[in-house]
């Protein structure tokens, strides 16, 4: 394959960053997007240009690592992560315009690498059970429906990619930190924390500067995991009742 | 900052004053919709004038009106701080945005559409509502009572071609800021659940489609009638 990639160099946080267009040939159908872009770096370090930043961890979809905005979409054109994007997803010839996720609280560090750090003090702020102590607890001791255990399962299938962001009008967090609230509020293990819990993750959300929900779905639309938007209704239950419960006057 | 002030100025917060506000207005538009329909009698304005008069002075409508004008200007004031957020939230757009295949159109666009029906509110109320207050309006009887004859005034405007064009456009642009709004406030609420959210989605789909439809055709009636 032969293409054109389009791609944002930008040298640091405080560099006003720009396109820069690369041809790119003897690309692989079978590559994953990422293989490709090892190829690009490969030719320009050859040259001793400064490589395209970005980033990545497993290469097996589970990490939330990798990101980049591809042709308009985040992680690209599949609903998947950018790792297990291929090649054949394009065609010969194509011009792909490869971008950082757009956010203000995801600033840019290098290129195509962004700071989701804003993600982790969301998590930080009270996405966790806080204690356990005495002695392994055994299996099923405490008995969780099959139903709520799935429900629970998938809201933590997140893998705080931060697609839902990118790809929302407004860079709202609500998709991420509602999966993160949703499966621990699910089961008995978080429920102790619930009201406490929704209150820190929602005041975290917003001192971090992300957007409202307009309820489009275009996050759940393009999340790798496809993490329903009945999260987010959950999450809004969630905050609802505490902030009319909690002792937190 | 006391709890109800930390919760209303926090996005959810601003949100449910949002869905809030919106289901309330929605509310007031099936009232206005039914009562305008007196408009489609055909008796000379008769039960239309009689129930706008009831409308302007029975003290329980009173409370339904301020409560529709505090929930419109807070439905606005509050679509303008989200909508700043919203904006700060994303200082520099994409190159390139394929929205339209994870989104629709609509819910989009939702501050566009909300302006272009607040400029439309504010004609009509010029047209209508100030003019039924505070406008020198002909008077009319029925049985011995005087009436203010706002059904003439509604019928003057009407013959004007692009009165009647202006509203039906502005009907067009409900419709698909209620064919968002209606079932995203439910959403925000927090009422989502495999039981009724297919049916709260039909119900808006059908509301966002017959209410703007019903309020479309009246000026299109009164302008091929009289």
């Amino acid at each position: 394959m032969k293409l054109t990639l389009k791609v944002w160099r930008q040298k640091n946080n405080a560099d006003k960053g720009g396109f820069v267009s690369y041809p790119i040939d003897g690309i692989s159908t079978d590559m994953s997007f990422l293989e490709m872009l090892d190829v690009l770096n490969e030719e320009l370090t050859e040259k001793g240009e400064d490589p395209v930043h970005f980033d990545h961890d497993c290469r097996e979809g589970i990490c939330g690592m990798c990101s980049l905005y591809i042709n308009g979409k985040p992680h690209g054109p599949q609903q998947t992560t950018t790792c297990q994007l291929h090649m054949r997803s394009f065609s010969d010839g194509d011009t792909i315009t490869i971008e950082p996720w757009r956010a203000a609280a995801f600033p840019v560090v290098k290129d195509l690498v962004v700071d989701r750090s804003a993600f982790d003090r969301i998590i930080q702020s009270g996405g966790y059970v806080s204690v356990n102590t005495g002695g392994v607890p055994d299996a099923n001791e405490i008995p969780i429906p099959k139903t709520i255990a799935d429900e629970a399962f998938d809201a933590a299938t997140c893998i705080g990619c931060g697609a839902c962001v990118a790809a929302c009008k407004n860079a709202s967090a609500m998709l991420f930190t509602s999966a993160k609230i949703s499966q621990l509020a699910m089961l008995p293990q978080g429920k102790v924390e619930r009201k406490a819990r929704a209150e820190k993750m929602i005041a975290q959300m917003d001192a971090e500067g992300f957007g409202a929900c307009t309820n489009t779905g275009a996050c759940s639309a393009e999340c790798p995991k496809g993490i329903s938007l009945t999260n987010i209704a959950r999450m809004n239950r969630e905050y609802f009742s505490a902030v009319m419960s909690s002792e937190n006057v | 900052m006391s709890w109800v002030t930390k919760t209303l100025s926090s996005t959810l917060g601003r949100k449910l004053i949002m869905a809030l506000t919106g289901l309330f207005l929605i509310l007031f538009l099936t009232g206005h919709v039914s009562g305008n329909l007196l408009l489609f009698k055909g008796d000379g304005g008769e039960a239309f004038n009689i129930y706008a008069k009831f409308m302007t002075t029975n003290p329980a409508v009173k409370i339904l009106s301020y409560l529709t004008y505090i929930s419109v200007i807070g439905h606005v004031i509050y679509a303008i701080i989200l909508g700043r957020k919203n904006k700060a939230a994303r200082p520099i757009g994409y190159e390139e945005s394929k929205s339209s295949t994870n989104s629709t159109t609509a819910s989009r666009n939702m501050g566009v559409l909300g302006t272009i029906i607040l400029i439309f509110l504010v004609v009509h109320m010029q047209s209508f509502w100030y003019q039924m207050h505070w406008g020198d309006l002909p008077l009319v009887e029925y049985d011995g009572e005087t009436y203010k004859d706002l059904f003439s005034i509604v019928t003057f405007a009407f013959q004007n071609e692009l009165m009647v064009a202006g509203y039906v456009i502005a009907m067009g642009f409900l419709a698909f800021h209620l064919s968002h709004g209606f079932a995203s406030a439910f959403q925000t609420l927090g009422l989502n659940h495999k039981k009724y959210t297919p049916a709260i989605q039909a119900v808006g789909k059908f509301y966002a489609v017959i209410v703007p439809i019903l309020f479309a055709l009246m000026p299109l009636y009164i302008y091929f009638t009289s």
